[in-house]
């Protein structure tokens, strides 16, 4: 839906689906993941029907996830290239954090932050998927040494905890960005809101050099 | 096990104390290995204690039968031929939890109480709190839990804390008929195979000595070997078992400090937002469309 003809494209529909599938299959797996993280979360296992629904479901919706994500990796793998600008991008970030966007290099349809964030996010997809194969017990663990499922279950609780961390980071840094979440929902954003935080990509978008 | 839950000295995934008000006395079972027969009565007797049936199985032309340790076979009798300064010696070594003091297993269990440690030092699984997650497995430096296929659940030697509990000693040393495995206190345990070490050593085996795995503050399941400094000659018991530091790594200090950390980015995030406001389209960008219209 398309209010103003003005309005930019950002996300086509298979796009936002494709996001929305793994934010969606992320929130499980998460929660449920961290029921194992530490005793303080095992709570959580009462969202799944228990600490068994929590250990059946987790690898499953982690699974889905990490499918979606990949995708969606492989989708925007042209896009996420780091150029010498999101580097520069980069390097004044404390200026970006501290809400000072005057002296930001021009970002395109992702500003050197985003591109950087999912890289990080797909290594750690990597590593999850990887050992957590090696630690399914259920289906996959007897095919494995005990020395590496110890060494896979060090491996999975660390880039599990640090993905935590970026989908945090990458949360709040779309609620504290106004209107970025109307554009993963409903595709189009407004010239202003495309000119403010990726002129660039404004630029590339209307033909518009000013 | 209702009788004992005021003497459990650790809870699995339990941050808080147990109730361990009552304070009983640590109990070892002894296995003397020099005595073992390979009878396997023990098997039995556990089998038929804890109303467990293993599938039959196939005779693989050796005396180990089952093969491994199962969901339901909780002891196996392992036979191993080795060559030593004696000749062709047969040592019989009856495998199962050897109960730690400082349980893997335990420690890696992420399901509060499925795994508990009573005052007297047995480690118990109860495994209607057990999820099914298999990490005992990975945690135990023996390699003994096993998993169910028909339940999800993970079972071992219990060394009959259920008997233990009403003053009985656990199945398999009440059956054994050669006096190989015997239960007691863990000082008379001790005192008992110190006995027995000398008396192997009176008759040529001169490094025959006690197991009980220091590196796991030691077990409650002790063996007396007749090569003492050679344990990997009994069907490969652990020289040095200790939980590995890849455990100790996974289930340690960085665990709790990460959590903080995760719940410090979100307090982080907040106060972010309500210092340095929303990012927001300018007001000079809104401005420049806006005229456009």
């Amino acid at each position: 839906m398309k209010s103003d003809p003005k309005k930019i494209l950002r996300y086509s529909p298979s796009e936002r689906a494709n996001h929305w599938l793994t934010a969606l299959t992320f929130v499980p797996a998460a929660l449920s993941g961290l029921c194992f993280f530490h005793p303080f979360f095992f709570p959580l296992s009462e969202l799944f029907g228990g600490g068994v629904w929590a250990r059946i479901l987790h690898p499953f919706t982690a699974v889905i996830m990490t499918v979606s994500f990949g995708v969606m990796f492989f989708k925007y793998r042209e896009l996420n290239v780091m150029a010498p600008i999101d580097w520069e991008w980069l390097s004044h970030v404390r200026e970006m954090v501290g809400s000072d966007d005057r002296n930001m290099p021009e970002a395109g349809k992702f500003n050197g932050g985003q591109k950087l964030l999912s890289w990080l996010m797909a290594a750690c997809m990597v590593l999850l998927i990887l050992s957590g194969i090696i630690i399914w017990r259920a289906y996959f663990s007897f095919l494995f040494p005990t020395w590496l499922i110890r060494f896979a279950s060090v491996v999975h609780a660390a880039s599990g905890a640090i993905m935590i961390g970026m989908i945090i980071f990458h949360i709040y840094a779309a609620i504290w960005t106004k209107e970025s979440i109307d554009a993963m929902l409903y595709g189009w954003v407004r010239r202003a809101w495309a000119k403010q935080h990726h002129p660039a990509w404004f630029k590339e978008m209307t033909g518009r050099g000013k | 096990m209702a009788l004992q839950s005021l003497d459990i000295m650790r809870r699995s995934a339990t941050t808080t104390p147990s109730p361990r008000q009552r304070i009983t006395q640590e109990v070892v079972k002894l296995i003397d290995v020099s005595k073992c027969i390979g009878c396997k009565a023990c098997q039995v007797a556990c089998m038929e204690w804890n109303d467990t049936h293993d599938d039959v199985g196939t005779n693989h032309g050796v005396y180990d039968n089952p093969m491994d340790l199962t969901e339901s076979s909780w002891t196996v009798m392992r036979y191993s031929e080795v060559e030593t300064e004696r000749g062709l010696e047969w040592l019989i070594r009856k495998d199962g939890c050897m109960h730690c003091a400082d349980p893997g297993c335990l420690k890696a269990c992420p399901a509060p109480g499925a795994i508990v440690q009573y005052s007297n030092g047995i480690v118990d699984f109860h495994e209607e709190n057990c999820i099914g997650c298999g990490y005992c497995i990975t945690g135990c430096p023996f390699n003994i839990p096993r998993l169910s296929k028909k339940d999800s659940k993970v079972y071992k030697c219990t060394l009959c804390s259920d008997r233990v509990a009403v003053g009985l000693e656990p199945a398999c040393a009440k059956t054994c008929p050669t006096g190989s495995i015997v239960f007691g206190t863990k000082e008379d345990m001790i005192h008992h195979a110190e006995e027995r070490i000398e008396d192997l050593k009176s008759r040529g085996y001169t490094k025959a000595g006690i197991y009980d795995g220091p590196g796991v503050g030691g077990t409650h399941v002790m063996y007396v070997l007749q090569h003492a400094d050679k344990s990997e000659l009994y069907h490969g018991l652990v020289k040095n078992p200790s939980i590995s530091p890849m455990v100790s790594l996974w289930k340690g200090i960085v665990k709790p400090f990460a959590s903080l950390a995760l719940g410090a980015g979100i307090l982080i995030a907040f106060f972010h937002y309500v210092t340095k406001g929303p990012n927001k389209v300018s007001d000079e960008i809104e401005k420049e469309f806006k005229d456009e219209k």
